[in-house]
Parts: structure tokens; sequence; C-alpha cells
């Protein structure tokens, strides 16, 4: 049967994670090797570590999270964030990561997506789409679709998000982690239309990201945007939902997920 | 020791960590003379059958893996290191597999979307696995494949044919374990299926007569190091 994965993601600047995480219990809350063996024991089905570290100098710090992290937490980890090159991700993937997710660098050099899947496989390439709707013309109902931004969204590229989703799919990507710039951060939900629009056409799976504020939210991503996985952040990190939660509402509603250990 | 072969593609040292976690002394061997005289043998694979095959080959381990098998020693083939085990896959027609167990792979029942990329639940298929001992009536276990092992014989119909001990659901049956003998392989991956997959890997580990203080195991009443068997497909008993 399909079943839809719960996945928090952590933001980690220089090796630590910098959203307010406020856990009754940890040594070290800012710790993303100590969060993510937190989440892995809530029943969390995957974790993903955003790098958003600016410096250079701070990007070393993000194979020694995955090292620590790869030796407490059995469950998948995808890493994104600064990945631009087979060797970005080689090293990585030895420290313990079990995918990597390229967004800037693929839109820039969209071959990096077949040079990673040809060197490690598809199921370790994600490909990170970070979205907005396009703006509505005067006269008209509706914009034409959601364009494609990089450098964190704060970067246009012309791209349309349905083309890039097809393309990156084609140069071998083996899943999509569909973020929405117009509702990231605003905790309104998911933009259901975009994830829906990407998740109907792919034939790889697809990850909601961006906006949730609610467990509703999550349900809508996988019903309404039919979405094989959701993300979240905020809801996790502070403390207003467990991931078990999360899992057994999602249950209740109709989302069929891996049931919560008892 | 138990050694986890690395034959130089991607990342392969995951169910290693994950044995050495359990207080296993598990270790990365690339050289087939020091497989010589381990306790039991890890094959991981990810990735393209074909690319897997031909690195396998590269290194010689695809000898030393055979050699193992026939000789009895513990054996785990994990993903495409079940795979491989095979005579071919529809995914590299060009390159032939080790042909330790009669069958091919295939790439996944159509109407689902490919790679499989979840957690989903074990069906027992058999009556007995010292693998799958003590993991619960329908262990939940996390996929990442495209293509799976259809063992020769073997159909929805007919789905314990070709030693299969257990099968997920993903758009019709399909091949999750093969268990025969000292021959264990699984399609999905233990090293990321969390606790239950730490408990499959103390299994075993136990197998190859290392002591797994952190797991408990499901049963020691064959013995110090012998491998429960329970009847995984009677509900009252699954552990």
């Amino acid at each position: 049967m399909k079943t839809v994965r719960v996945i928090p993601c952590l933001d980690v600047d220089a090796g630590r994670v910098v959203k307010g995480v406020n856990f009754v219990g940890l040594i070290d809350a800012g710790d993303p090797a100590e969060l993510a063996a937190r989440y892995d024991a809530e029943g969390a089905d995957e974790v993903v570590f955003l790098d958003i570290t600016a410096s250079s100098d701070g990007r070393g710090t993000m194979v020694e999270v995955v090292e620590r992290a790869a030796r407490q937490v059995f469950i998948p980890l995808t890493v994104g964030g600064g990945v631009r090159s087979v060797d970005d991700a080689r090293r990585l993937l030895r420290a313990g990561a079990d995918k990597v997710a390229v967004n800037t660098a693929a839109v820039q050099r969209p071959e990096l997506v077949s040079e990673l899947a040809t060197e490690f496989g598809a199921q370790c390439v994600v490909v990170a789409i970070d979205a907005r709707r396009a703006p509505v013309p005067e006269g008209m109902a509706y914009g034409a679709g959601w364009e494609v931004f990089i450098h964190g969204g704060r970067t246009s590229t012309g791209l349309d998000a349905l083309e890039w989703a097809g393309r990156c799919e084609k140069l071998g990507a083996g899943e999509l982690l569909v973020t929405s710039m117009d509702r990231d951060g605003t905790r309104e939900g998911f933009d259901t239309e975009l994830c829906r629009a990407i998740s109907d056409a792919a034939t790889i799976p697809l990850v909601a990201s961006g906006g949730v504020g609610s467990l509703d939210h999550l349900v809508e991503g996988a019903t309404a945007g039919r979405a094989d996985a959701v993300l979240a952040a905020s809801i996790f990190h502070f403390g207003e939902h467990s991931v078990a939660e999360a899992k057994r509402y999602l249950a209740r509603h109709g989302v069929p997920v891996r049931p919560v250990a008892p | 020791m138990i050694a986890v072969l690395d034959y130089g593609i991607g990342n392969l040292g995951s169910a290693c960590k994950a044995l050495v976690s359990l207080g296993c002394d598990a270790r990365l061997v690339s050289d087939p003379a020091t497989v010589g005289g381990a306790a039991g043998v890890v094959l991981p694979g990810v990735g393209a059958f074909g690319r897997c095959m031909e690195a396998l080959r590269g290194t010689g381990l695809d000898a030393v893996v055979k050699e193992v098998v026939g000789g009895g020693v513990p054996f785990l083939g994990i993903c495409v290191g079940f795979q491989m085990l095979y005579e071919s896959s529809e995914e590299s027609p060009e390159v032939p597999g080790l042909g330790l167990l009669p069958g091919r792979v295939g790439l996944l029942p159509p109407g689902q979307k490919r790679p499989q990329m979840q957690w989903n639940a074990l069906e027992p298929r058999s009556g007995t696995s010292a693998m799958l001992a003590g993991l619960g009536p329908r262990p939940w276990v996390y996929f990442v494949h495209s293509f799976a092992p259809v063992p020769a014989g073997w159909g929805p119909d007919r789905p314990a044919v070709g030693a299969v001990v257990a099968t997920c659901d993903y758009g019709g049956p399909v091949v999750a374990a093969v268990e025969q003998g000292n021959l264990w392989a699984v399609q999905f991956h233990p090293e990321k299926s969390g606790t239950t997959g730490l408990a499959l890997l103390a299994n075993f580990a136990r197998r190859c007569g290392e002591e797994v203080p952190g797991v408990p195991a499901a049963s020691r009443a064959g013995g110090k190091f012998a491998a429960a068997r329970i009847r995984v497909g009677a509900p009252d008993m699954g552990a």
C-alpha cells in the first residue's frame, strides 16, 4: 500500500539548529543529531537537514553533523543546501546521508542531476524546487502556473515549475521536494494546487513543503495536494505537535501512514 | 567479524554503521582476501543493477559472495545486494547477475510511483523465518527501489515460491525477503528501518555468533547463538 511519509525538517547553520526548538529533556536542543534521534523516536519517517550556512567556512561542519546523526539515527536522512557538485554529494553520502537535495546548482547546471543519478543512483537524488505563483495578469482570473526561484527564493529564473519538475525527472531525479515560496513561513498551509499539479504529472514521489501551521494542513497536503510525503518544520520544533500526534491525526483522517510504535 | 562488502559504489556504509551501533564487530571490507574467516557477510547495494554488478566483479568480491553463500557462512543481501543474487535484471539486461538464485529482477507493478520510496508493511509468506523472528506480525520497513526480484516460478498466486518469506503490497505483492538456510536477503533497508530494522540486523548478528546486548533476543530457546524460529504467519505468536 501507499503510505504518506511525515518528515520533520531542520534548518542547520554552521552545525547548529537555528529555528527555535522547544523540546523538554534534550541535553542540547541545538544539536541536529540529537533532535533527529528525538524525531526518529517519535515516529518520523525520514529527517531532512537543510544547511543554511552562509559562509563557506561553516560548510564542513555539516559533514560532521551528518556523521554524528548517522551513528544514532537509523531512518533515512536527506541533506540539502549548498550541494553543488558530485564531490559535495559524495562527502555527505559517505558521512551517512541517504539522499542529497539540490536546488540552485541544479537550475544553473541541470547536468548535475544526471551526474548525481549516474554516480549514486536516482534514489539518492532529490531535486528541491522553490516555486512562486506567477502574477495574475490584468483581466485574468488566475496566473500562468508557478515560477522556479533559486538562492533561497531570492532570484527568479523564468522557469515554469511544472516543466522544470518534468525535466528533473528525465534527468534522473528520484524525488521532488516542492516548496511554495508564497506559503513558506506563513503557516497558512501548503499550496495544494502546486503540489497536485506536479504530483499528478510526475512518476516519482513528491514531498510537499512550505506553509504548514496545523495538522489539518498535513492532511490537505496528502489529499488535495496528492503529496507522497509531507514536510514541516515549526509545528514540530516549537513543540506544538509531536510527529506521533501528526501521524495519528493523518491516520484518523483517512491518510495511510506507518503506524507509530505503541 | 562481520564483513560488509565495499565495492566502491555510493553509500554502502550504513549497514556497517547499524551493526556497529548494535555492538557488533562489523567492518567494511573491499579486499577479497580479508573476507576469509568472517563469521558473516553482508552485501549491500544501491543504484543501478548493472553498475553494482560490474563494480562487484571489478573487485573480485563476486567470487567471494559465491563462495560464502555456497559454504554455509551467514549471508545477508540488501536491496541491489539482494537483486544481484538472481540471474538477470530488466534494469540492465546486458549484465548478468550472480545466478545464485533462479529467477530475474523485474520492474515494479505499473500504476504506482517509482521508485517505491516509503515505509511498507511486510506480509509473512512462510511458516518460519529466523530473519524475521521477533519483528512482529506485520513489521514496517523502509523501501527505496524501482525493481524487485521475481524468483523462478513465483507469482502473486504462489507468493512463497523461491524461499520468499515476506512480500509487501505495492500495486500487488512484491518480493521483499528471501531466506534459504544461511542465505538471507531483503529488498528493503533494515539499516534505515529504525528499531525494526535493527532487530533484523541483530537476528543476523546473533546467527553470526555476535553478542547483541542492546537488542533483546526474540528467543534463546535454541541455545546461546541459535536463531529463534517462530511461526511468523500465526498472529497469536507474532511477538
